[in-house]
């Protein structure tokens, strides 16, 4: 309903994660994966998910764009809005429409992501041909331009080469190239550096940043690197099991951190300036999602946590400056 | 007919995705290795449950035909050829007189125990020459895999013609037939076995466990032992099983050629080869072994079906 | 890629040599009296004894007999039966007819196969997929010659809807129900290639892009997931053309095709030794082109796969 949309899309965020909640449903019981995530992100904002492999970052990524594997995964409760229209109620079919067209996503390792058995100029084509009805020659003149515009040097030529035969930054800068075809307000993406060297790394976030700038994008940098998101990001999301715990704009997070993961995340950063002393790591291992314990998932590993934590979930508190965590010792946190 | 042949191509054996090796969570706290996984999962298929029945049926009936049959598969009165199945003769009588029931039970233990060791021999040449072919490389593979290939050429019901119908008339009597039936079907068929084994080889031997073994000092004996061969064995399980239902198929087209197994000995494909000029007339002669026969290859298929998935890490 | 071709043809060379060998000991040089059953009741006279054993070299040791006949064959001289017909004339007229044959075997086994793998494969766990499973498993299960008799007599003699025997020109129509009785062990396992394939590639990267491109899921799976699910089944039905041929043996028996099954058999049973190393040799020929060919165009379905 294109009307409601304009409407809510005034004042509303690009997307808007509210209280969702997604749980796996296995044989060995079920697995609670996202536990009330609440995230936003607007046109030109680059929104940072953080976490640990578990926290259900990814699992956030693929229920926005709505691929999430259902069986085993099932959305059980909340709400996501692109400019106001909610995608959780709408038809599959209007859910595909939105993707790629309105909200985009690239993977972390684009030499399996790609099919290997169609040229590069094929894959970003074809959204063209079947979606805005372009002629074969045209489609394959705007991939040229695409690969060009993400800066892979012989366009022309590269555009009939296979995936296999691009190596892994070019690779990736294709994918963001087939991204983009279709010019779409929201970009979701799912470790885009990971699989790659650190100075390819640099050169991707760069790449993803001059891009979502020129077309206002929102973009939603799925991550467990803090090096990356302190570079690039507007927002920061901190995810831990299956729960935002802190969020905030990336200078206040880093000059002070107002939830005790955080803490021990960035404390855990090696750091250029301390040689010489002992590494810290966050003692413990992260929760089993069938058997999350009682009250604060952090507390197990949590070095100022007491008797309460155990009893109750801290809900996510708003806290001034715009940003917000979930820990009973927030207040205390933020005013030291 | 099951082709043996076939089997390593495209058969349930090939689709046996090479299993990572690994500790599993089974109960609050105790790793399982993968074969007691599978175990696990076996038990509860209906599958593997509706298979093993047969199975463990057909054994006894191999085992102890007297329990099930008094009288003498071998005696025919030609007063009672072809008459059909009664109450005194289950299954009626044969050509030559010869209760058809008593053939069909005793045909079991004949059946079963060619497939057995046709398999058996199939298995162990080929697996031997596979694990070698996959440990070593090089030189030892190429000429390994050379060799597989000659018999990979031969079709295999002509080889089996051919050598069948040469030394025939030499060998007299129930064993020498027997096996040389069964010599001339693992001569040809082993090359399937050394693939799926030598495939599975070579994927453990690029597993960081082998190259830590090795790297350790061990002998290529104690490698190839205790390192690889655990992991090789799931393809090359579900292989023989189905290759056991193929390969007592395989005896059945043989005989019914004219050219397998022949009398005094009693299989199944005896009995179908005997029966094929009086299918019109006398269906019952075939109907009986060949229904005995698909259900025992069926039993066998559905146990090797069962157990590759119970295998395969990916159906988790 | 030429090279590579060329790389692969030259290591078929030894392979050959050693399949058509084995052949050729196998039937020429085992124990056993080659003219037993030649002169009918009595033993053969010496002179002809004498005569034969020089045309078809029987003194000469058994390489210097291969290599005879190795070079007859470069030449395309298959050798004579012991009655002097060219085994090459023989050859040439049952072999269409197992061709043709094992063609049709091979398309009703890629068509129903294809189909029912696809289907199955995208939907597992359906009431169809565990019909077509059963159904597979029957058809493995059952020997090939048992099928084609159920089908001879029900389709050819109880209801009348095809000739229970082949006539001596086999056109297509008539080669359908043998076509299917040949490759139905085939078609079961093209089934379940086609099912295990599109199955797994289901779950794949590649795919979940598709879907994330917002591509219609017609698309998905006809462009992305077919293409890639169907190279191994390609691979496969390959192959399946030589072995075929070599296995319709049984089938030629049932329905009285006049192909170089019934002749190979016959042959053995008479003992001509010639012309059954010669439709072995053709067979496995047949086998190492097919291989070769399946490696090509694997290289050409999957471009990861190329050969320089």
């Amino acid at each position: 309903m294109p009307g409601n949309a304009d409407l809510a899309s005034e004042t509303a965020p690009l997307l808007e994660v509210s209280d969702l909640w997604v749980e796996f449903r296995t044989r060995d019981g079920v697995a609670n994966v996202l536990n009330g995530v609440s995230c936003s992100v607007d046109a030109g904002e680059t929104l940072a998910v953080l976490g640990e492999s578990g926290s259900g970052k990814s699992v956030t990524a693929t229920t926005i764009m709505g691929i999430l594997d259902s069986p085993p995964g099932f959305v059980t409760a909340g709400s996501i809005r692109y400019r106001g229209e909610e995608l959780l109620t709408a038809t599959p079919d209007r859910r595909r429409e939105l993707r790629g067209e309105n909200i985009a996503m690239i993977f972390q390792d684009a030499l399996s992501a790609l099919n290997p058995v169609y040229t590069i100029g094929f894959q970003i084509a074809e959204q063209l041909r079947t979606r805005r009805g372009m002629d074969r020659r045209s489609a394959q003149r705007r991939a040229v331009e695409l690969l060009d515009m993400v800066g892979i040097p012989g366009a022309e030529q590269r555009v009939r080469d296979h995936p296999h035969q691009f190596s892994g930054g070019m690779r990736q800068r294709a994918m963001i190239a087939m991204s983009l075809a279709l010019d779409p307000d929201v970009l979701i993406a799912d470790e885009p550096t990971t699989a790659l060297d650190v100075t390819v790394q640099a050169q991707i976030m760069d790449l993803l940043a001059e891009i979502q700038a020129e077309r206002r994008m929102g973009l939603i940098l799925i991550t467990h690197d803090l090096g990356v998101v302190a570079e690039v990001a507007d927002r920061i999301a901190v995810m831990y099991a299956g729960r935002i715990v802190e969020n905030a704009d990336v200078y206040s997070l880093f000059a002070k951190p107002c939830h005790p993961y955080t803490l021990s995340l960035l404390e855990s950063i090696p750091r250029v300036d301390t040689k010489g002393t002992e590494l810290t790591a966050i003692k413990g291992l992260p929760p089993n999602l069938t058997a999350i314990p009682p009250g604060c998932p952090f507390h197990p590993r949590c070095p100022i946590a007491v008797a309460q934590c155990r009893e109750i979930v801290p809900p996510l508190e708003p806290l001034p400056a715009d940003r917000s965590s979930a820990c009973l010792f927030a207040e205390e946190l933020v005013s030291r | 007919m099951t082709d043996p042949q076939a089997l390593g191509v495209a058969g349930p054996a090939a689709e046996v995705s090479h299993p990572t090796e690994g500790a599993r969570r089974g109960g609050p706290d105790r790793p399982r290795s993968l074969a007691s996984d599978a175990w696990h999962d076996l038990r509860r298929r209906p599958l593997f449950l509706v298979s093993m029945t047969l199975i463990v049926v057909l054994l006894v009936l191999a085992a102890f035909p007297g329990l099930f049959t008094s009288a003498d598969p071998n005696a025919g009165l030609l007063a009672r050829s072809r008459q059909p199945p009664s109450a005194q003769a289950w299954f009626g009588y044969d050509l030559l007189g010869r209760d058809v029931y008593a053939r069909t039970v005793y045909g079991t233990r004949v059946s079963i125990i060619v497939g057995l060791l046709a398999t058996t021999f199939t298995v162990l040449i080929g697996a031997t020459m596979g694990i070698l072919a996959g440990f070593y490389g090089g030189w030892v593979d190429g000429m390994l895999s050379r060799v597989a290939d000659v018999f990979f050429g031969l079709p295999f019901v002509l080889g089996a013609i051919v050598v069948l119908s040469t030394f025939r008339e030499s060998v007299g009597g129930a064993a020498g037939i027997t096996t040389l039936v069964v010599l001339t079907m693992s001569a040809l068929s082993w090359p399937v076995a050394m693939r799926i084994m030598r495939s599975a080889a070579i994927a453990a031997r690029q597993q960081d466990y082998v190259r830590a073994a090795r790297g350790l000092g061990a002998s290529p004996f104690r490698v190839i032992w205790r390192h690889m061969l655990p992991n090789c064995l799931a393809p090359v399980l579900v292989y023989a099983t189905i290759a056991l239902g193929a390969f007592i198929g395989a005896e059945a087209t043989l005989s019914f050629l004219g050219i397998g197994l022949r009398d005094p000995v009693v299989s199944w494909g005896v009995m179908i080869s005997e029966a094929r000029d009086y299918i019109r007339v006398s269906p019952y002669l075939l109907a009986f072994p060949a229904a005995f026969l698909a259900v025992t290859v069926l039993a066998f298929v559905m146990l090797g079906d069962a157990v590759r998935e119970a295998f395969d890490p990916k159906g988790r | 890629m030429g090279r590579y071709v060329l790389r692969r043809m030259l290591q078929l060379v030894p392979v050959f040599i050693g399949a058509t060998f084995l052949i050729y000991v196998l039937v020429w040089a085992l124990p056993g009296d080659p003219f037993a059953a030649k002169c009918g009741d009595r033993p053969c006279p010496d002179a002809y004894i004498t005569a034969m054993r020089e045309r078809f070299n029987l003194d000469d040791s058994v390489f210097v007999q291969y290599g005879k006949y190795l070079l007859g064959l470069l030449q395309g001289d298959f050798g004579e039966t012991f009655s002097g017909i060219q085994v090459s004339e023989l050859i040439a007229n049952a072999y269409p007819v197992t061709l043709k044959l094992a063609l049709v075997a091979l398309v009703i086994e890629a068509v129903i196969g294809l189909t029912a793998g696809v289907v199955t494969g995208l939907r597992p766990g359906g009431y169809l997929d565990n019909l077509v499973l059963v159904s597979t498993l029957f058809l493995i299960a059952i020997p090939v010659f048992v099928t084609g008799f159920v089908l001879q007599v029900t389709l050819g003699l109880r209801w009348g809807i095809i000739d229970p025997t082949v006539s001596a020109q086999a056109d297509f129509s008539e080669l359908i129900v043998p076509g299917f009785v040949l490759g139905s062990l085939s078609m079961a396992y093209v089934t379940r290639l086609a099912r295990t394939s599109i199955s797994e590639n289901r779950r794949s990267d590649y795919v979940r892009t598709a879907v994330a491109k917002g591509l219609r899921p017609r698309r998905v799976v006809g462009v992305h997931l077919l293409r890639n699910s169907a190279i191994p089944v390609i691979t496969f039905l390959g192959v399946d053309l030589g072995a075929l041929m070599g296995g319709a043996i049984v089938t030629e028996g049932i329905f009285n095709i006049r192909g170089i099954g019934g002749l190979v058999y016959r042959s053995i049973l008479t003992k001509e030794g010639a012309t059954v190393t010669g439709v072995v040799v053709l067979l496995v020929i047949v086998y190492l082109l097919m291989n070769l060919l399946v490696d090509v165009l694997y290289a050409v379905l999957d471009p990861r796969i190329r050969y320089d």
